[in-house]
């Protein structure tokens, strides 16, 4: 049994690098190519696998994530301003901040579980989100937003020439250094922010991955269905919850740096419930404590908004062109409902969808088709460890 | 013969009624004492009331030296306590042998070791001794399965294993055996007659007095939270205050 | 947190005493509890019976401001005509405007525009109701035994897609909704109750509103007092389960808690649309507002949702005040949720819950 498993999470890992080394080249036909989207992918997967180490391991339900990923861009862009414009101190500090910051919210907050946990988790978040609006002005800059500017010390940076702002970099290699290649007929980008961020994915991945098939990991899924038991049997499940917490909001925070990495801006916004609603979606929408579905629930979520919110109505009678004109013009009507400024529609429908038919998400569809060729293969008499090979954990 | 759980004077109150007045139990070393009361006497409470679940209003409970009193349920757990549950409260989610592996896990890593490094798979002591207690219990062959599939009677097997394969010091069992088919019942006392023989002492709670008379050394009566008697086994039967507690009462 | 649009807040007038001062917060904290009251009103009516956590409700809320738009929409529809005196400055003929109402109604057409806001109650018992109803029967009922995890999420999902609907049809920037002029003024109230004229006043409207939200709050409470209905709601609070054995037909009257709660969060979102101008995510600020007041009310209690919401309303307005301001910068902007979390930690079960709502 284990040697399968290990075998299967070696094919999964596997899977993941080359996914990540291969996007660009695979994303382009779906016009999702472009380090700008290719980069939200990871980043947004790096958020949605911590965000599951808590939720999809002990079900404790965080709706305040959001307020670790603001917290890890403040803190990168404040390092940017203030040390060099290299990530790597942005990055540590922004998983130290964001670590801290977890650590104070989850000492209070896991004190309670169920609703009254989502409630806490809400009011902190809200709180940090209102305060970096008001009175934390000097440090967020408000309604702004902090942004890197050309009078900040940056003690370790030699000084830039006028005009263009600093770049951010990885020791001198910068973050939005792309190579345009022409590949099997496509225009390939191969951007050097894409594939640093990829590989810091491909990290977390590993350790998410190490966590759940840990004794740590195992703790955790049994305070998802019976703390109390858990109690009783000798451990301690707070300490263990808290370390969950943390080590989700330094993922948070982590994802935070990265995101001000791309683009050295960090915004109150990014810390509003809705965007801490967005990874409880992701991860849910992907298979909340699968290993594979945060990262395909962040994935699904980033390109349906970058398709839909690009559209517009022209765009749309050019689609349904095909169409009587009547028809073209009733359809382009309710469409455009959805997209552009309506994508969010979209997302409240697919939230609803998704939790009313398939409460275990996208991998557990995946299971489901999968299981269902194994069934047909055995009708068929054929073997059935052709199907039984996918790995969908 | 020394007494490993000592109880004193416990007292405790819900609202208006009184549940335990004034508890004094000696449990020895290496003995199995059995509680039986009629129902509504307080066993369960005074359970509760050794495992951290409940707070007594007053009085002492020393294991092996450590009060127990204001001690988090880990904690007592720690101290070398298992409890069975009378209502079987497993990891529903988990394989059986998951199950077993997380209280073997506490035994040897104490209530918290953040592990997060450690591969599951690499814990192969772990998993040998959660085997093993699974085996005890007769249910090797069902490691693999989800624990939520199991049937009510395999489920109280399922909590022994987890109980035992902690080695405690002291086992606590409340009702181990309701809800099992006479075959398992009879099995089980077997099972438990052989841990009784290597020393384990034990305290049991049952309302099955074939499962009572065939493993208690020692039994207390419980009537109205009162120990009304303590005394050997032959002596209780037949005792007449016995008789009036369970005659006595509206709940035969 | 949520932008006023009616800017006269802080009323007081230099020679104010501090009890003017006191009574002025108390005051400027009411309307803004009692729309908070509401709310946790339907939201604790629902969870208690239903046993459903319900994130649209706040979305509900927004519905019910969207009432009044929208009847003020209908009523202000215009006939326009060109003035066959009047010129504009481009030489153009003046276009007069007419709404349909006043052209056809007169006066009364008239009376009927200025009382918008108040009439649109009218209709927003009926259409809440209804959306309460189809809510409950579509989507809720069958999350009655699922994990509050989903429930939350779907009904989440679900108050995006009501906001999102909204801002579709009414597009994303506020819309003001006026109050009757007779009650658009300034009022002493400090003269009112026998103190120096000119040092409490106070906008009519949230008098009015507080007073509304009195009576619709004491309805509710008497409805269920009084009524055979009410009896069972209360019954099934207390124990859920055994209501379900007693062979009552718990489905309808489950169906209709929902849709009163609806109602009531309807009809606080139809009368507080002057007071702040309604848009599209007025629902979702108002909602996490609203379960932080239930959660300190007591998961549960109803009279603890009502006093809770009066409450952090009345400490709301405090914490906005320059004084206090001054000594914790920033404070007005958290003080509820800081309010909720020493609550929680000292007493979990709110301050009037019961024993055993929500503790697994």
């Amino acid at each position: 049994m284990t040697v399968e498993q290990s075998k299967k999470d070696k094919i999964m890992v596997i899977g993941v690098v080359l996914a990540v080394l291969l996007g660009p080249i695979i994303l382009n036909p779906f016009g999702a190519g472009y380090p700008d989207l290719l980069q939200k992918f990871v980043i947004y997967g790096i958020f949605a696998i911590g965000f599951n180490i808590l939720f999809g391991l002990t079900g404790y339900l965080s709706f305040g994530h959001a307020a670790f990923l603001g917290v890890g861009s403040y803190s990168a862009v404040w390092m940017f301003k203030l040390l060099s414009m290299n990530i790597v101190p942005a990055i540590i500090l922004a998983m130290v901040i964001s670590g801290l910051f977890a650590l104070l919210i989850g000492f209070i907050a896991l004190r309670r579980s169920g609703i009254y946990f989502s409630i806490l988790t809400l009011a902190f978040a809200q709180m940090s989100y209102n305060l970096a609006y008001s009175v934390l002005t000097p440090i967020t800059n408000g309604e702004t937003g902090l942004q890197i500017l050309h009078g900040d010390p940056r003690v370790l940076d030699a000084a830039v020439e006028d005009g263009a702002l600093p770049v951010t970099n990885l020791f001198g290699l910068n973050m939005n250094a792309t190579a345009d290649v022409s590949l099997l007929g496509m225009d390939i980008q191969f951007n050097a922010g894409y594939y640093i961020c990829g590989l810091i994915m491909i990290v977390a991945f590993y350790i998410a991955l190490r966590l759940f098939r840990s004794p740590f990991g195992m703790m955790l899924k049994a305070i998802k269905t019976n703390q109390n038991r858990l109690n009783f049997t000798g451990v301690n499940s707070r300490p263990y919850t808290l370390t969950a917490f943390v080590i989700s909001g330094i993922y948070a925070g982590l994802a935070g740096g990265l995101l001000a990495c791309t683009d050295p801006l960090a915004g109150a916004e990014r810390m509003q419930w809705t965007a801490s609603g967005e990874v409880v979606l992701m991860t849910i929408l992907g298979g909340a404590g699968t290993m594979l579905g945060p990262i395909l629930g962040a994935g699904v979520i980033k390109y349906f908004e970058n398709i839909f919110s690009a559209y517009n109505e022209s765009e749309l009678m050019d689609v349904f062109s095909f169409l009587p004109h009547w028809l073209q013009e009733l359809v382009v009507s309710v469409s455009s409902l959805f997209v552009g400024e309506g994508w969010h529609l979209t997302l409240g429908v697919l939230f609803m969808l998704i939790v009313i038919f398939l409460p275990g998400g996208l991998m557990e569809g995946f299971n489901r088709l999968v299981k269902l060729a194994r069934g047909g293969y055995r009708k068929d008499g054929a073997s059935a460890s052709a199907a039984g090979k996918v790995t969908a954990e | 013969m020394s007494s490993i759980l000592k109880v004193q004077g416990i007292n405790k109150h819900f609202g208006g009624l009184h549940a335990l007045n004034n508890v004094n139990l000696d449990v020895e070393q290496g003995k199995v004492h059995a509680i039986i009361g009629p129902n509504g006497a307080g066993k369960s409470t005074l359970l509760n009331c050794f495992i951290g679940r409940l707070t007594p209003d007053t009085g002492t409970v020393d294991f092996d030296g450590t009060s127990l009193i204001g001690l988090k349920p880990h904690e007592i757990n720690q101290t070398g306590v298992s409890r069975v549950f009378q209502t079987p409260e497993i990891f529903t989610e988990l394989t059986l042998l998951e199950n077993v592996m997380i209280p073997a896990l506490a035994k040897r890593d104490g209530a918290f070791k953040p592990s997060l490094w450690s591969s599951m798979a690499g814990e192969t002591e772990i998993r040998d001794q959660a085997m093993n207690a699974l085996s005890e219990v007769n249910m090797g062959g069902k490691a693999g399965m989800t624990a939520a599939s199991l049937s009510r009677g395999d489920k109280r097997r399922l909590e022994l294993a987890m109980a035992l394969v902690q080695n405690p010091k002291l086992l606590l069992l409340d009702e181990p055996t309701a809800g099992m088919a006479r075959a398992d019942t009879n099995a089980t006392i077997d099972l438990l007659k052989t841990i009784s023989g290597k020393g384990l002492t034990m305290v049991i709670i049952e309302h099955d007095m074939h499962v009572v008379f065939s493993l208690a050394e020692k039994i207390s009566v419980l009537a109205q939270g009162t120990v009304i008697v303590e005394d050997l086994p032959e002596k209780i039967k037949g005792h007449p205050k016995v008789q009036e507690a369970y005659l006595g009462g509206a709940h035969l | 947190m949520i932008p006023e649009t009616v800017s006269v807040r802080d009323g007081t007038q230099p020679g104010a005493g501090a009890m003017d001062v006191f009574l002025l917060q108390v005051l400027n904290g009411l309307d803004k509890g009692s729309a908070y009251a509401m709310i946790a009103l339907g939201l604790t009516l629902i969870f208690g019976t239903l046993g459903v956590v319900n994130f649209a409700h706040g979305a509900l809320f927004m519905l019910g401001a969207f009432c009044s738009v929208a009847l003020n929409k209908l009523l202000t529809l215009e006939k326009i005509a060109l003035s066959e005196t009047e010129m504009t400055a481009w030489g153009t003929p003046l276009e007069i405007r007419t709404p349909y109402a006043e052209a056809w109604f007169g006066d009364f057409g008239a009376w009927v525009i200025d009382w918008s806001v108040p009439l649109s109650i009218l209709i927003a018992i009926p259409f809440m109701l209804l959306v309460g109803i189809v809510m409950e029967r579509g989507l809720i009922r069958h999350f009655y035994k699922r994990p509050h995890a989903e429930q939350i999420l779907v009904t989440f999902g679900l108050a995006i897609v009501l906001q999102e609907i909204i801002k579709a049809w009414f597009g994303a920037n506020p819309i003001p909704q006026p109050a009757p002029e007779a009650l658009t003024g300034m009022m002493d109230f400090g003269a009112a109750i026998g103190m120096d004229a000119g040092n409490v006043v106070y906008p009519a409207w949230r008098l009015v509103y507080f007073l509304f939200a009195a009576a619709v709050i004491g309805a509710v409470f008497a409805f269920l007092q009084f009524t055979t209905f009410g009896m069972v709601v209360r019954a099934g609070m207390a124990d859920r389960e055994t209501v379900g054995l007693l062979g009552i037909n718990i489905d309808k009257r489950f169906t209709l808690t929902f849709g009163i709660a609806a109602v009531v969060a309807g009809l606080a979102g139809v009368m507080y649309s002057p007071i702040l101008s309604p848009n599209y995510h007025l629902g979702m600020d108002f909602l996490v507002l609203s379960f932080v007041v239930v959660v300190v009310g007591g998961m549960g209690s109803l009279p603890g949702a009502v006093a809770a919401g009066m409450l952090l309303g009345i400490l709301q307005s405090f914490a906005s005040m320059n004084e206090v301001k001054a000594i914790f910068p920033g404070i007005d902007q958290i003080i509820i949720y800081l309010v909720a979390v020493v609550i929680l930690l000292a007493r979990p079960r709110g301050l009037l819950g019961r024993k055993g709502v929500m503790e697994s």
